[in-house]
């Protein structure tokens, strides 16, 4: 759905300019800025980076390098639940692209999209910190460790 | 000022405090190559082709290091060398290296360093960058698998012109510079002034080419092709020659466009005599009836899109003339069309411009009348160049020419629009005249010439005082602006520029190497042959060119007519809504 400044998302608008108003001025104040954003968003489309832009005056493309250069920025809708399967050295040496492959199958999703009816996002990740209990996932905060891939479709269940 | 004692390869050299290594190197006489370095534009030492050896663990980058009392740096060392050269071919690895295709073939500052640091191979093998070249605009070509991602575009479009929409995409290998949102360059508020494209240190960015179209006229038996080169291109087009900057090349440019089979070789110098006549008698009637002031100047067309983009409350400002080049085009497909007995539709007008936001001006669909464009294929300085090689001609030694009659006459004051202030004091040498009914000798409005961001003046006209301002670069031109919205400055008339010093320096010329630029500024020397120019022709007043007085008893009337209006003037469209 379109983002309706004036209409739907109104509130969130409100909500963002509130932030830019307590953050404004302050160093570096760009990144806490557009990590609120996407609290309230979801996600980053273009009007709420052009929002940010016009407000901290600078340019668009500013704050749009910004946001694809962090992997944490996302500038599409994400699902209801984001999925992470960790690919960093310990949890891939352990299996989790079998994991990964197997949400993938199981979900109809291509890693790095969301699925149809909007429930989940499937993405791979960097090192998630918890190495001990590779292969692991994260299902929104909730952490998944030792998985088998026959675990997971058990655990999206749950969802 | 505070100098600073260092050793540079043994040589005992002084520096100012504050100063980079990269500076005092050249104080020594000292090359240490670059290539993300763009003088006061772009200082980041990203490249770390400038590594020199200050004695410190690791090899710093010369052109952001400042130099400090007793500091030994060396430049020459097998290390340094070495480290150079890696950096150059691990940046080749992954370059799109069809060099002899590209258009800064033998122009390009990575090839020079190839060839300078002695690079024979490219030992790494791996991706190399690809993608699909940018052509949405008709002015602009970006082409990122040519990139080297040295930003000196991102700098020049963000801190000199304070327009922005281009910047770094993405991450790592992946990172590109582009537009946001995946936007082509022709679909934001990009103003075609081509600054990127002077900046540019390979061909990653380049003018859109039009040599092809003109070349079809050329050989079409059927059309009447013909040319007018603007001000600033006869004080550039030699360096494309290898002449020193500065040489002014008119009579052989006029000798050369006349061997390419132009049918007629007229000058837009012609077109800003007209120019000075329309806009002139337009600020008149504005000072006396009370119009919108302060009125701006709405030659160059980087500028106006700018205008329109980021400050449209102020297009009524903007003096409805259009700029020489379409007010000649309009011309000779109606006077000059109707004397020569000429159907207009057969004739091809070709503008050679030092700009290529004249591409996307010539395109704009007020720019004809009656259905009849007034200017049909616009190409640059360089393209010329490139035209004239192609066409085999030995530019350096051909004999002067002159220009053709009548649409190819002009005075002074039209020379002087190649830099910024001409406009200005062209236009205020006619006023003055007009106002004060006498052949005034004092010409010479020396506070709006040279190089300085923003230029004011107040001039005593016929006992009233008019306060004139201007800029160049629509960096400066928005602080400009920004200072007239607050109400903080009462100006009449205002000249602005969209490139930093004018035509001379457009987007369109022969591109400078940043090492060049190092050693001198192109908007001085190349402005110091337009006023040269200026001083050489016998009449420097616009009003009184006889073509000009021609042009209205025979067929215009007077200046503001309603004949001129229909081809002369042109509105503007709010584009506030694109960014």
């Amino acid at each position: 759905m379109p983002i309706d400044r004036n209409g739907k998302d109104k509130e969130k608008f409100q909500q963002l300019q509130a932030v830019i108003d307590d953050k404004k001025g302050m160093p570096g104040a760009l990144m806490p800025i557009m990590q609120n954003a996407q609290e309230i968003f979801g996600y980053l489309p273009i009007e709420v980076q052009q929002f940010i832009a016009d407000e901290l005056n600078i340019t668009l493309s500013e704050v749009y390098g910004v946001a694809t250069f962090y992997a944490q920025f996302v500038l599409e809708p994400q699902g209801e639940h984001v999925i992470g399967v960790c690919l960093g050295t310990a949890c891939y040496v352990k299996g989790s692209q079998a994991v990964l492959d197997k949400l993938s199958e199981i979900l109809h999703c291509p890693v790095g999209k969301t699925t149809e009816d909007g429930k989940f996002t499937l993405n791979a990740t960097r090192c998630l910190g918890a190495c001990g209990l590779a292969p692991v996932m994260m299902i929104g905060d909730e952490v998944y460790g030792r998985l088998k891939p026959d675990e997971v479709e058990g655990i999206l269940a749950k969802y | 000022m505070d100098m600073v004692n260092l050793t540079i390869d043994g040589v005992q050299v002084q520096a100012p405090a504050g100063s980079t290594v990269l500076e005092a190197a050249r104080l020594a006489g000292i090359h240490i190559p670059t290539l993300c370095y763009l003088k006061d534009v772009n200082q980041i030492g990203a490249c770390r082709m400038c590594v020199v050896d200050t004695g410190a663990r690791a090899l710093s980058a010369a052109c952001v290091m400042p130099v400090s009392e007793g500091m030994k740096v060396r430049t020459n060392t097998a290390a340094v060398r070495e480290a150079r050269k890696v950096n150059l071919e691990l940046i080749l690895s992954a370059h799109d290296r069809k060099c002899l295709t590209c258009v800064r073939n033998k122009n390009c500052e990575l090839q020079t360093l190839a060839e300078n640091l002695g690079v024979r191979d490219i030992p790494f093998e791996g991706a190399v960058n690809s993608y699909e070249p940018d052509l949405s605009s008709p002015s602009i070509e970006r082409d990122a698998s040519k990139c080297i991602q040295c930003r000196r575009c991102v700098a020049t479009c963000h801190n000199v012109q304070g327009v922005g929409v281009i910047g770094q995409v993405n991450r790592g290998f992946n990172t590109i510079i582009a537009p946001a949102f995946g936007k082509g360059i022709g679909e934001v508020a990009c103003i075609n002034c081509g600054q990127c494209v002077m900046a540019c240190p390979v061909g990653a960015l380049r003018e859109k080419d039009s040599t092809k179209e003109v070349f079809d006229a050329l050989n079409d038996p059927e059309k009447v092709v013909i040319v007018q080169p603007a001000p600033a291109v006869r004080v550039a087009l030699g360096e494309e020659f290898g002449m020193p900057m500065g040489t002014r090349v008119t009579g052989k440019m006029a000798a050369a466009l006349r061997r390419m089979g132009f049918d007629k070789v007229f000058d837009t110098n012609f077109g800003a005599d007209l120019t000075i006549m329309e806009e002139g008698y337009e600020l008149i009637h504005r000072i006396q009836e009370g119009g919108v002031l302060p009125m701006i100047t709405s030659c160059s067309p980087g500028w106006i899109k700018f205008i329109e983009h980021n400050f449209p409350e102020f297009l009524p400002n903007l003096s409805s003339c259009k700029s020489p080049h379409q007010m000649l085009g309009a011309i000779i497909k109606s006077y000059y069309a109707k004397t020569a007995g000429i159907d207009p539709k057969k004739i091809f007008n070709v503008s050679v411009m030092p700009c290529i936001a004249k591409k996307f001006e010539s395109k704009r669909e007020e720019m004809e009348v009656n259905g009849v464009r007034d200017v049909d294929a616009v190409i640059t300085t360089r393209e010329l160049a490139r035209m004239i090689k192609e066409c085999g001609i030995d530019f350096v030694n051909l004999p002067d020419e002159s220009f053709d009659d009548v649409l190819g006459d002009s005075t002074g004051a039209g020379a002087i629009f190649g830099a910024t202030g001409g406009v200005m004091e062209a236009a205020l040498r006619t006023v003055a005249d007009v106002l004060e009914g006498k052949d005034l000798q004092d010409i010479d409005y020396t506070a709006v010439r040279g190089i300085e961001g923003v230029k004011e003046a107040t001039v005593t006209i016929a006992g009233k005082e008019i306060k004139v301002a201007v800029a160049h670069g629509t960096g400066n031109a928005r602080k400009l602006m920004e200072r007239v919205k607050n109400g903080e400055a009462d100006y009449t008339f205002i000249e602005v520029m969209g490139c930093p010093g004018g035509c001379v320096t457009g987007g369109g010329q022969p591109i400078v190497s940043a090492q060049k630029r190092m050693e001198c500024d192109p908007r001085q020397v190349r402005a110091k042959a337009i006023y040269e120019e200026d001083k050489d022709m016998p009449i420097r007043k616009s009003h009184q060119n006889p073509s000009i007085q021609k042009l209205y008893k025979e067929y215009l009337g007077e200046p503001n007519s309603h004949l001129a209006h229909e081809l002369l003037h042109t509105h503007y469209t709010d584009r506030s809504s694109v960014r």
